[in-house]
């Protein structure tokens, strides 16, 4: 069992780590293309609202004759760029650490500091009226090493259509809730658990919050109320040079908006997710050969939600269904012996984040997110096991809004319990405070 | 456990207290700006709230289109101040209806980058335009003139188009939008608006969309009504509504696209106006 918690315990880790390299979708080269504040896009940035929704899914154009490059001055180039220096405080608890005489203790491991995120270049806008892009080199602070986060061409308004509009790249999947535009940045709160969460022993990579590769058939009305978006996507997670195997996922997401006066844009969707993901390699010498990946088993990820306002109050609620092969959960190749009690993992979350936009200059966030295994992957296991609870509070102050460039002082705090994964079965509480100044120009 | 716990409700409290300063901060402001005068209603409140979020780069803080955005805008944004607009279907001179407002809103304005706010909900728009209006004592002074009634529109026919197209050249219409409708009119190069600023006849050859409108109607109150603030003048007085129709017909020969009007302009073997009389030089 030692093995299996270890393993939880890295994925626990690559969860908070995830908070340290989030890169988020606020693009001040767009603010300076049109000449409008910050604020008409976003309810506080990098969140969209409604009129920000509808100029992403018109693939980054307001439809007005301007926006075509041929009709911008010469010297505008379509970048920004953003950062946050901060500082944060880290706690994670029940962590196993070596003691002096040999032997292993569990202790909280704390830390504090100053720190930066990841620093992204964003560059993205129009090669043509209704071709656009998106590019988005990502350098990691650490080591300097730059990923490319998303890049994609779109050809939007096909035959004339706001239905047809076509993606080719690595982009973020069409998701309820958009990881690249998350309001919260610590280790604990900087990522969904919905999108992250693998139970325990489970060695399926795939991560609803990672940008991924492949294609996107996206359609709306004209006033953006109903969208589809279909896409089929490499079996990599987002990785390049097909290292995994040579399959593809499939993902579907329906919503509908409806405008309540006095209240605002309320929506409500079902999105669902279906893929593969090999059990064992051809190995060349022992080492695994990439993009030679067999024995694929299935996944699914499906759910429902609602985005609902109430005037300057909005609250998001997600559930969602999620259930990986019992290959993938006991960490078996399909050559292997499944053990008796084993089965795929299946477990439910709900998110419910709320805002409270009391200007566009001043944003408080609210998030309760709570994962609950439906059935483990062995018999054996408690069944509770791995089950996650995530708080996360949090404000955006924007001291000036204008159209060049963007401003926050952020100030939040997340706590997280997850429930008998340390070393020796006790349960886990991680925590972070986190206050920096996020900008971008 | 227990320090565990302390050190989140201490996080906790720094978290809310911090936040409560901002949010002190902003006490006493509508929406996250200051308040520029009392006396709003709740609509016009809402409104100003929207104004800062959306239109304050263009159209500036006091709604005189001195925005920050606007040295780098061609055309120029709105000066509300002024209470003069483009797109209404009022007679010239008078004030618009708000729905001619509110159109302008949905629809956005060709040729500028003013853009389509059709996501907004009609009751944000209805606010924005209760708020746009406490700009200018000219709404407290005036009312709206009686919008324009257009009659239902005729069919179009070979007679019409050419009717029209006497109409295009007795009105001169050719001096600001030239022969072929191109907008190249000998006069083109020397008008300006209403604040002297250069302005450029529209092209008819440019699209099927006008800066007020897409349709025949929206085409018909255009030159009925005229476009306050620029050159082009209402033409209520000379023609008559049968006139009018007759005009639209015309010109939408000019625009791109298959057209009935075109295929019957086709037909007709119909060729530019040729006003001065003088023989095109090859």
């Amino acid at each position: 069992m030692t093995w299996s918690r270890s393993l939880a315990a890295g994925l626990l880790l690559a969860f908070f780590l995830l908070g340290s390299v989030r890169s988020a979708v606020a693009i001040p080269a767009f603010a300076r293309k049109y000449g409008l504040p910050c604020s008409a896009c976003h309810e506080g940035w990098p969140k969209l609202n409604s009129f920000g929704q509808t100029f992403k899914d018109n693939g980054y154009q307001l439809m007005n004759d301007r926006d075509a490059p041929i009709y911008q001055n010469a010297s505008y180039w379509p970048v920004a760029m953003r950062i946050t220096p901060h500082w944060h405080y880290e706690s994670v608890g029940n962590t196993t650490v070596d003691t002096a005489g040999g032997g292993t203790t569990e202790q909280t491991i704390k830390t504090s500091g100053f720190d930066l995120t990841g620093i992204d270049i964003l560059t993205a806008g129009t090669l043509a009226k209704n071709i656009s892009f998106l590019l988005v080199p990502s350098i990691d602070p650490g080591d300097g090493t730059v990923g490319f986060e998303s890049a994609n061409v779109r050809f939007s308004n096909i035959l004339g259509s706001p239905w047809l509009n076509f993606k080719f790249g690595k982009f973020e999947l069409d998701g309820p809730l958009s990881e690249k535009r998350m309001m919260t940045f610590s280790n604990v709160g900087g990522a969904y658990a919905l999108y992250h969460f693998a139970p325990v022993g489970d060695v399926n990579d795939f991560s609803f919050g990672e940008n991924q590769i492949g294609v996107e058939l996206m359609g709306h009305s004209l006033n953006d109320h109903t969208r589809y978006a279909a896409s089929v996507v490499s079996s990599t997670n987002g990785g390049l040079g097909l290292p995994g195997g040579r399959s593809y996922d499939g993902y579907l997401h329906l919503s509908q908006g409806f405008l309540v006066p006095h209240l605002g844009l309320q929506r409500i969707g079902a999105y669902g997710f279906v893929g593969l993901r090999p059990t064992f390699f051809l190995t060349s010498n022992g080492e695994d050969i990439a993009g030679t990946g067999r024995g694929n088993r299935s996944f699914y990820r499906a759910g429902v939600y609602g985005s609902l306002y109430l005037g300057r109050f909005d609250l998001a609620a997600v559930f969602q269904r999620a259930g990986d092969n019992v290959y993938l959960g006991n960490a078996l190749s399909t050559n292997d012996i499944l053990p008796v009690g084993a089965h795929g993992p299946i477990w439910n979350t709900a998110t419910f984040e709320a805002h409270y936009t009391y200007s566009p200059q001043l944003i408080v966030i609210g998030r309760y997110e709570l994962v609950r295994m439906s059935q483990q992957a062995l018999d054996t296991n408690p069944s509770d096991l791995g089950n996650l609870d995530v708080f996360t509070i949090g404000y955006r102050y924007y001291p000036f809004m204008h159209s060049r460039a963007g401003l926050a002082w952020h100030q939040e705090f997340a706590t997280l319990k997850s429930r008998l994964t340390s070393d020796t079965g006790q349960d886990q509480r991680s925590s972070s405070y986190f206050m920096g100044f996020d900008f971008a120009f | 456990m227990r320090t565990t716990h302390r050190r989140i409700l201490l996080s906790t409290i720094l978290t809310a207290a911090l936040g409560t300063t901002a949010m002190a901060q902003n006490a006493g402001i509508s929406s996250g700006y200051p308040v520029p005068k009392n006396g709003f209603t709740a609509q016009e409140q809402k409104g100003h709230g929207l104004y800062r979020r959306y239109c304050i780069g263009c159209h500036g803080p006091q709604g005189d289109g001195n925005g920050e955005n606007a040295p780098y805008i061609d055309p120029k944004p709105r000066d509300f101040t002024i209470a003069t607009f483009k797109c209404r279907s009022t007679l010239t001179g008078s004030l618009p209806l708000d729905t001619d407002l509110i159109h302008t809103l949905v629809r956005g304005v060709l040729a500028s980058n003013m853009p389509s706010w059709r996501p907004l909900s009609d009751e944000d728009r209805a606010d924005l335009v209760a708020y746009i209006k406490t700009f200018s004592p000219r709404w407290k002074k005036e009312q709206p003139g009686p919008p324009l009634q257009v009659p239902a529109e005729p069919e179009v026919t070979a007679d019409r188009i050419t009717a029209g197209q006497q109409l295009f050249q007795k009105m001169e219409c050719w001096k600001c939008h030239g022969t072929e409708g191109r907008g190249d009119g000998p006069s083109a190069a020397t008008l300006t608006d209403s604040k002297d600023r250069p302005i450029v006849p529209y092209d008819f050859t440019s699209g099927h969309r006008f800066k007020c409108g897409e349709t025949d109607q929206d085409l018909y109150k255009i030159f009925m009504t005229g476009l306050d603030g620029t050159p082009m003048p209402s033409f209520a007085d000379n023609l008559t509504p049968d006139q009018a129709w007759d005009l639209v017909f015309y010109l939408r020969t000019l625009q791109p696209g298959k057209t009935k009007e075109r295929a019957i302009a086709k037909q007709l073997g119909l060729k530019p106006i040729n006003p001065t009389g003088t023989t095109p030089q090859p």
